[in-house]
């Protein structure tokens, strides 16, 4: 049997505001145990929350730019639970009253484009860790209380695929507004997501399991491409899938049953006493609204119709602020614009993967970039000249025109110079030639490859194959 | 004679004297506590050592001040830092906070010096302070019955003379229930006036902190000290300050009062609305007039009130886990065996029963039907309220339906000890001040208390009229026989 898949996601993202959502500690990742806290943060008797500003506009900007209604009322509510991680045994969090609601996402696979909504986007505190060591655990309150948004997805999705999609647009949407890294690595943003199966046609949904871990989208991808087909398979063998809550493991690409779901949890909530209701007027919002920068599909669309790039590279630089803005100042400072859009797909982050590295971590600029294509776009430098440009101005910074002439980089182009070159190649070679006339034009690259080794690569390309393909006939 | 039989003001007169110093007010204090805190015990700890030289420094530095350098009892469920604070539960019996509460720094400003923590019910919750988990605090008039509570501690010691005042806080009447039972002066502010931020939480949206004097002006000095908006709690309200004790002129001329038929009704005791009735008869002496009025919905306050203070509790007591702070359970075999021993241990009967109420009252299934119904009897309350103080200038009624029951008494019949607060409950509800003042003594010799209800945040005319009576009356000149 044929079945369709139903997905919904539940993504949490860290907002990176200063200080905390109730204090006045430090909300930055990977500071010492527990120095990022207060008496607030550890929930101490008598201890009260106040509500930060920043982190109630935080969530509106990014509720607006997934297109989600903002509510004039939103209130606070506690969600009450025990565990060490949660130190007042229970989460300040939104349950009736969202900041945003009914929003959507567009997101683009094969081709094709299509809306996925979104149910709700609520504030709330983010929870201390716990680290399991041996027979004790350590509790960690640095993270406790740095604002968290939850963003829920309508179960719009319908493949792994779009899943993935949906992540990386929300993603970069969220990193366009600036209100939160969106690290999965550091936990700004988590995923969870629940995944049912039905025949196709059918109206009803299917029974849904919810899976957990899943630490990069990659393995959001594959714990519903592994969820989907297990599903498949009960249902096929005549089976019932049963509610329940799945870990995708990493080490061998399944799903394993964590637990059985009884009923739905009750977390007992109860309007939060201790806050006052945020109200929002259409002021501040639109105060807010006006602080929301050009998303990605404007952009994308930016470049395609006044840079004239193809619509794959549109999409790709724009799934990246920090890519697209880096872009933008290269283009600015003098690069063509295709020029600049392969570097920064192509060599630049094949450097950044290799080395593991953010792109601010490292020397380049969009100046220093956008020199080093002014140069090989005046023919000054070779492309292989370039790589070793690049290499140079990533990895210690500079001027590329300044390293060029330092290291006598210069492509040469002068026609006596190559030529004396081109006949010591063909003087060397007396098979290339024999080769050549018999038909292997192979053999020309072999002469090339020859004439660039012994240039040290300065010898411009084009220019050789013109004169070896001119002297050759001479022999 | 005491010192602390003496106002504030004639006791800061004694210093600028130079007759006394705030060292012999402090030792005063502790002369007294010695002499008479083991019949009363209304003292869970003391600070004797810091207060003598606090009282040292505060005379050396020669400050000024209607409150400087005089003894304060704090009741403990207000953190103090560095000197425990146990809110009367074991399962904080070793618990030393970092931090001062915001009315204890406002009291440090003003120069007051902490003597010590009051007893009082375990967490608040109680009308006798038989539910600390330490001692059984003893009514200065006659040791053998309660001295109300929560805050018994709080209005025993001031009663007693151990210090001219002392800070209670109020959920359901534990400050004006024991200020009556013990003849002392205890007001409840507005919800909002005073910060909450340092205040042990039993139920978020009732609990107040409010002052427990042996007279209506030291008790108007002492509001004004710890009231004030604070950034530290949102729910504390951006009203500003005001000259309390200037209002209080004596002058009641012209003064609509409105008197509830539900306060003189069913429960209340004979010799109880004897004492009111002739209380108003005094007022209406001074040019104030009285009317008979109506707040139907004060009835369901009871059962409002134990529905919401039990709900939020559930939610506030959760953090005392025996993760971080205070006890822990020996020998738990697991997470979920850890919180049920501590909590098993750490909290006593009374508590858990609220703990329990309260997390069922919030269940999926029964939120509607419990705690939802109760916030909007809650509202029709404070409605009642509001529309009677739009013709009156203040309510007045008993502080509670009978004088201080014996020990032992009721400890073991809640519904009766929960009709405790029955008068009390529906301001707490409605968010409006309420003071207790002296008003009689019942025929066992034991005091009783008049209640003084005004409109949000018109603490003033509380005051006002509370003052009038006072002056009128001996009430409060009489003394307890220890």
């Amino acid at each position: 049997m044929q079945f369709e898949t139903v997905i919904g996601l539940e993504v949490h993202v860290e907002l990176k505001t200063n200080s905390k959502i109730f204090s006045s500690a430090p909300a930055h990742f990977g500071a010492e145990p527990n120095t990022n806290t207060t008496v607030i943060d550890l929930g101490y008797p008598g201890v009260l929350p106040v509500m930060n500003d920043k982190a109630v506009e935080f969530a509106m900007k990014a509720a607006m730019a997934i297109n989600c209604e903002i509510a004039e009322e939103s209130i606070w509510d506690r969600k009450n639970y025990f565990y060490p991680d949660n130190p007042k045994a229970y989460q300040i969090s939104q349950n009736d009253k969202p900041i945003g609601e009914h929003g959507w996402v567009e997101i683009e696979v094969n081709g094709e484009t299509k809306r996925i909504g979104i149910t709700r986007l609520h504030l709330e505190e983010d929870a201390g860790k716990l680290t399991h060591a041996g027979k004790h655990s350590l509790c960690d309150y640095n993270r406790q209380g740095t604002p968290l948004v939850e963003i829920v997805s309508e179960p719009d999705i319908r493949t792994p695929e779009e899943a993935y999609a949906f992540l990386e647009k929300l993603k970069a949407i969220i990193q366009y507004t600036e209100v939160s890294d969106c690290k999965m690595e550091e936990g700004s943003l988590r995923c969870d997501a629940n995944i049912s199966i039905r025949p196709f046609g059918q109206e009803e949904f299917g029974t849904r399991t919810e899976l957990k871990n899943l630490n990069s989208f990659n393995f959001v991808r594959k714990g519903l491409e592994y969820e989907e087909k297990r599903q498949a398979e009960v249902v096929s063998s005549g089976g019932k899938v049963e509610q329940e809550t799945r870990r995708f493991d990493e080490s061998t690409g399944k799903t394993i049953l964590m637990r059985v779901k009884e009923g739905s949890d009750d977390y007992r909530y109860f309007p939060e006493p201790d806050l006052l209701p945020v109200y929002i007027d259409d002021e501040w919002k639109e105060r807010v609204r006006a602080s929301i920068p050009e998303l990605p599909d404007a952009r994308k669309k930016r470049y395609m119709e006044e840079l004239g790039l193809p619509a794959h590279d549109a999409k790709v630089l724009t799934m990246s602020k920090e890519i697209a803005d880096f872009f933008e100042a290269t283009a600015a400072a003098g690069a063509g614009a295709k020029q600049a859009s392969n570097w920064l797909m192509g060599e630049v982050p094949a450097y950044l993967n290799a080395e593991g590295k953010d792109l601010s971590e490292t020397k380049l600029t969009p100046e220093s970039l956008a020199g080093m294509i002014k140069l090989l776009e005046e023919g000054t430098i070779s492309s292989k000249i370039a790589k070793t440009v690049f290499k140079e101005i990533i990895e210690n910074g500079g001027d590329a025109e300044v390293i060029v002439k330092e290291k006598g980089l210069v492509q040469i182009s002068d026609e006596s110079a190559l030529l004396k070159f081109v006949n010591d190649a063909l003087d060397a070679n007396p098979q290339s030639i024999a080769d050549f006339k018999e038909g292997k034009k192979k053999a020309i690259g072999f002469l090339v490859g020859q004439i660039m080794k012994a240039s040290k690569g300065q010898a411009n390309p084009q220019a050789i194959n013109k004169l070896l393909a001119e002297e050759i006939q001479k022999r | 004679m005491s010192l602390f039989d003496h106002k504030l003001t004639e006791i800061q007169s004694m210093i600028e004297r130079k007759e006394i110093s705030i060292p012999d007010l402090v030792d005063e204090s502790f002369q007294r506590i010695n002499a008479v805190d083991g019949d009363v015990k209304a003292f869970i700890t003391l600070d004797e050592e810091r207060a003598r030289k606090q009282a040292e420094e505060a005379q050396a530095a020669g400050r000024t001040g209607i409150l400087s350098g005089i003894p304060v009892g704090v009741k403990d469920n207000i953190v103090t830092k560095g000197l425990r604070t146990t809110a009367a539960s074991q399962i904080l019996h070793n618990f030393d906070p970092i931090y001062d509460a915001t009315v204890v720094n406002k009291l440090r400003e003003a120069g007051t010096i902490t003597v010590g923590k009051l007893n009082m019910d375990e967490f608040a919750m109680g009308s006798s302070t038989e539910n600390s988990s330490f001692q059984k605090t003893r009514n200065p008039w006659n040791l053998a019955h309660v001295p109300g509570g929560s805050s018994g501690g709080s209005a025993a010691s001031v009663a007693a003379g151990e210090v001219p005042f002392s800070l209670g806080s109020d959920t359901g009447g534990s400050i004006r229930q024991p200020a009556s039972f013990c003849g002392v002066v205890g007001m409840k502010p507005t919800y909002g006036r005073v910060s909450r931020f340092g205040l042990i939480a039993f139920a978020s949206s009732l609990d107040q902190i409010g002052p427990i004097t042996r007279n209506v002006e030291d008790n108007a000095h002492l509001l004004e000290a710890i009231v004030g908006v604070d950034s530290y709690d949102s729910t504390s309200a951006n009203v500003p300050a005001e000259n309390f004790a200037a209002s209080l002129t004596g002058d009641i001329k012209g003064l609509r009062i409105a008197v509830p038929k539900e306060y003189l009704g069913e429960g209340v005791s004979e010799e109880v609305k004897q004492s009111v009735l002739a209380a108003l008869k005094v007022l209406e002496g001074l040019g104030a007039t009285w009317e008979e009025v109506s707040l139907p919905h004060s009835k369901y306050g009871v059962a409002t009130y134990y529905l919401l203070a039990s709900s939020e509790a559930s939610s506030n007591l959760a953090r005392f886990d025996g993760i971080r702070y205070g006890y822990r359970a020996e020998n738990a075999e697991n997470l979920i065996d850890l919180y049920k021993k501590t909590r098993a241990e750490g909290f006593g009967d009374e508590v858990k029963r609220r703990i329990m109420l309260g997390t069922f009252a919030l269940s999926s299934g029964y939120y509607d039907a419990y705690y939802k119904k109760a916030q909007q009897v809650r509202t029709l309350i404070k409605k009642d309220f509001e529309d009677v103080l739009e013709s009156y200038d203040v309510i007045i009624g008993p502080t509670t339906p009978t004088p201080a029951f014996k020990i032992g008494e009721i400890i073991d019949d809640p519904l009766t000890m929960y009709a405790n607060d029955i008068l009390t409950i529906p301001v707490n509800l409605a968010g409006v001040p309420g003071i207790s003042v002296p008003c009689g003594f019942a025929e066992n010799g034991l005091p009783l208390g008049l209640q003084i209800i005004g409109r949000h945040f018109d603490e003033k005319n509380v005051y006002r009229v509370a003052h009038a009576y006072e002056q009128a009356t001996d009430f409060h000149k009489e003394k307890p026989k220890l």
